[in-house]
């Protein structure tokens, strides 16, 4: 915008002007708009149930299905943690558990978690209903392929649950299945389970970069007039860059799947060194398990900012939505995320401390790992400095936002202390770990999904969620979340090793029992408070309050659509035209207190707008 | 010497026009169809999938304790009696090169909307990736008649076999899933879908000569990756 006139002063001097009267009408050129460079999209229309609603084309129906699949997936590891908890708290009533059984569960969750509901949520669920609508376009822009991406999600969880009901059930390997232990026999699951695993994380990546490759051409080639990358909302901002990493680090991880698959299968060596078993030397010999390290932590810890930065994104725009306020330095929180994303590539060792590395390695990865603090930092001020002085509104989701930069900045200080080498050496492979990366990439992007469901449902389902709830549920998780996470911080303290079945008569016993009963209540409380929301959804469909449209007051496109809902296309005849930033809120002079994306520049002439 | 323009929009070149289209609205890439450049970006990530299989290959090939086969007495083909080395390689590499050629013409013709050479030239790549993958055949079908197999080889370190048949196998069906896309278009093209403006038999949508284009990307970056696996393999 700052091409159509130079700075807010000779701007208001212009319009002062015309309330004068002294001289003539205002310039037209100022909502001037350059006409549209791309054609209309062509769209397909379903023509029967099956199309509109199973094998459908349009990204909002596809954002749905992979929300709700990724949530069945989450359910199931929810259903997981349960039972390691109950190994762990009251091991004398989970009789029926092995151990075998816990560390399939252990690896299960994990995988399922940060994989299956974690990436498949943000960017499938949220990214397919929300970039075109933000972006201002009317789909996807390969909608059969965005169809394609989602089954192949599909097949990819059917195949992931499948190994449960194999012979020897799914791998027990631990959700890094680091070889070469994950494919000999002992491990559990090291027939079929690692199998299914290897194929179903195979076809997630394919479908992942059938479904990414969409998320980046909309942005980047299909926005609507007058949507500059810089006027994109944060969220979009997030999904993106979170894109681009995943399709970068998910090669990794298919190339460590399809070697790891053939040493299982053709008794290849690619990581797999000279054993000996019970005096036995086995087929295999000469290859590098460390090689697997590498591969899976290249992919490994991207894929933790896969996850975090569209949390981050959306965080912000809630923030700024619901605090009444500009979001502070939008410049700096795109650039912070877009450096936390290339930087990402360069620390993934980090996880590999005590693999045996050269230590100097070492050392080079904590410098790189410290370094990321700095964007973090600068976001984690730009979000409070959003909150100074804003005109908030203490509903659900700003709890669930605040709940988030609390979460965040407790495990993002954890986070300092073990990318120290001679830190983490001694704290690796104890609850600490544990207690560092649920506060970071586990809590903390769970509460953003929590505050942008109750954002974003008015516009899914045209029904307001029940406050009330909203805050049993916020409250619950948010208290019970640090019941669970702030002792195991001790438990790391004093030394107990994380994926241990039991504790046997070690010296830990006695001062972690009472500890781990009180995690474990506290982890059934909180497994249980989550189906407060599905409760909360069912309700609302029901019997729910109408939403009107635009209920939280924001000036994003997705709230601007032609129906509420918004029905395919989105935007019905004419797409919008942008001419701002989506941040306009509380401006001196406006006389509401927001200013929705399409206003034109001369419907406020009076107010003191930012350049954007 | 006025700059081209898109619909008002003037187009700088160089450094400043990435940046002046970088900050307009609606694209990023001024003139680029969302297919192309969806195909470039896909490339890119197919890209980092070789460079891991290639880094793997160089860690598991200094990692091994066993000696290394010696590449040029394995690949060797004999002719007239007398073992050449890297015969086969040769020209299994020409002829992809080759339909790389043909592929590029053919992109030419499409845009020219001359139907019947862009269908033959289409053809002509179709056929060349065809032969080169039927070469690569014969070349996996004599070393497994050598004994070389993925787990174990009598020239050597049995991480040779691995990493041969895992990257090759690997680049080959990413050449066959090419020839099949090159007969399906040289299909349409032929019988002129893009003139007649039918629909897609899955996306039903209309179709243009930019796909030609795509297509050739793609087959462009095979033939790319191709010198990458030839020089680290039967080179080095």
């Amino acid at each position: 915008m700052s091409d159509e006139y130079d700075n807010n002063k000779s701007y208001q001097a212009q319009s002062s002007e015309v309330m004068d009267g002294s001289t003539g009408s205002v310039n037209p050129d100022i909502d001037y708009v350059r006409p549209s460079e791309v054609g209309e999209q062509e769209l397909y229309h379903p023509h029967s149930f099956i199309e509109k609603w199973i094998f459908c084309q349009d990204a909002k129906v596809i954002g749905v299905q992979y929300f709700l699949t990724a949530v069945f997936t989450g359910v199931v590891g929810l259903i997981l943690s349960w039972l390691m908890r109950l190994q762990l708290g009251f091991p004398e009533l989970a009789g029926f558990m092995t151990a075998e059984h816990y560390y399939q569960f252990v690896t299960m969750h994990g995988m399922i978690m940060v994989v299956y509901f974690l990436t498949a949520l943000f960017l499938g669920g949220f990214g397919n209903y929300l970039i075109p609508l933000m972006v201002g376009a009317r789909d996807m822009v390969f909608p059969y392929v965005n169809m394609l991406s989602f089954w192949m999600f599909f097949v990819a969880v059917a195949v992931l649950m499948a190994s449960f009901f194999v012979p020897g059930g799914p791998t027990g390997a631990g959700w890094t299945l680091y070889p070469p232990q994950t494919i000999l026999e002992g491990t559990p699951g090291a027939g079929m389970g690692i199998l299914l695993m290897l194929i179903s994380l195979s076809l997630f990546v394919i479908g992942f970069t059938m479904g990414g490759l969409n998320y980046m051409i909309t942005i980047l080639q299909a926005r609507t007039r007058g949507m500059t990358l810089m006027r994109m909302p944060l969220t979009v901002w997030g999904i993106f860059t979170a894109t681009v990493l995943a399709m970068l680090a998910f090669p990794a991880l298919l190339v460590s799947a399809i070697m790891m698959t053939l040493d299982k299968v053709l008794q290849t060596s690619f990581f797999m060194p000279t054993i000996l078993k019970a005096g036995e030397v086995l087929e295999y010999g000469g290859g590098s398990p460390i090689l697997f390290q590498h591969l899976f932590w290249f992919f490994g810890h991207p894929e933790v900012y896969i996850v975090a930065l569209p949390a981050f994104g959306i965080v912000s725009d809630l923030i700024s939505v619901h605090a009444r306020k500009n979001i502070f330095g939008y410049r700096m929180m795109v650039w912070a995320i877009v450096g936390i994303g290339a930087l990402s590539f360069f620390v993934w060792a980090h996880h590999m401390y005590v693999s045996g590395m050269n230590p100097w390695f070492g050392f080079f990865f904590a410098t790189t790992t410290l370094i990321i603090a700095v964007p973090t930092a600068m976001k984690v001020y730009n979000w409070i400095l959003t909150l100074w002085r804003g005109n908030i509104r203490i509903n659900v989701v700003m709890l669930w936002c605040l709940g988030f930069i609390v979460t965040f900045v407790n495990g993002g200080i954890t986070g300092i202390f073990l990318g120290n080498v001679s830190v983490d050496v001694p704290l690796s492979d104890t609850y600490f770990v544990i207690a560092h990366f649920h506060m970071v990439m586990g809590i903390a992007p769970l509460m953003v999904i929590m505050g942008a469901v109750y954002h974003w449902f008015p516009l899914v389902a045209g029904k307001m969620l029940d406050e009330g709830l909203g805050k049993w549920h916020f409250w619950i998780t948010f208290l019970g979340a640090y019941s669970i996470y702030f002792p195991m911080h001790y438990l790391g303290f004093i030394g107990v090793p994380r994926r241990y079945f039991e504790m046997y008569d070690s010296p830990y016993m006695t001062s972690a029992v009472g500890m781990n009963e009180f995690i474990s209540i506290a982890a059934f409380i909180v497994g249980a408070a989550q189906f407060i929301l599905i409760f909360n959804i069912i309700k609302t469909l029901k019997t729910g309050k109408k939403a009107e449209q635009n209920p939280w007051k924001a000036n994003s496109l997705e709230w601007y659509t032609s129906t509420v809902p918004p029905e395919h296309g989105n935007f019905g005849d004419r797409l919008p035209v942008v001419h701002r930033w989506p941040y306009d809120f509380s401006v001196p002079g406006a006389k509401e207190d927001y200013i929705p994306q399409t206003t034109a520049p001369s419907e406020v002439i009076h107010t003191e707008v930012e350049k954007t | 010497m006025s700059e081209p323009k898109i619909d008002g929009f003037e187009l700088k070149p160089g450094f400043k026009g990435m940046a002046s289209d970088t900050a307009s609205d609606q694209t990023m890439f001024k003139g680029v169809h969302w297919g192309k450049a969806m195909m470039w970006i896909f490339l890119l990530s197919d890209t980092f999938v070789f460079s891991c299989f290639l880094i793997s290959y160089m860690k598991g090939r200094g990692s091994t304790p066993v000696e290394w086969p010696n590449p040029s007495e394995v690949f060797a083909l004999e002719a007239f009696g007398v073992p050449v080395p890297l015969l086969l390689i040769a020209l299994m590499t020409f002829v992809l090169i080759t339909s790389s050629g043909t592929m590029a013409i053919a992109v030419k013709y499409g845009y020219e909307k001359n139907r019947k050479m862009c269908g033959w030239l289409l053809l002509a790549t179709a056929l060349g990736g065809l032969t080169f993958v039927g070469m690569q055949a014969y070349e996996w079908s004599k070393l497994i008649h050598e004994g070389v197999r993925p787990w174990e080889n009598p020239f050597g370190a049995a991480q040779f076999g691995s990493f041969f048949f895992m990257i090759t196998g690997f680049h080959g069906f990413h050449v066959s899933i090419g020839v099949i896309f090159l007969f399906i278009y040289t299909y349409k093209v032929f019988a002129g879908h893009y003139e007649k403006g039918k629909k897609g038999w899955f996306t039903k949508l209309k179709g243009d000569y930019v796909e030609i284009e795509i297509l050739g990307l793609y087959w462009h970056f095979v033939d790319l990756v191709w010198v990458f696996i030839f020089a680290f393999f039967y080179l080095w």
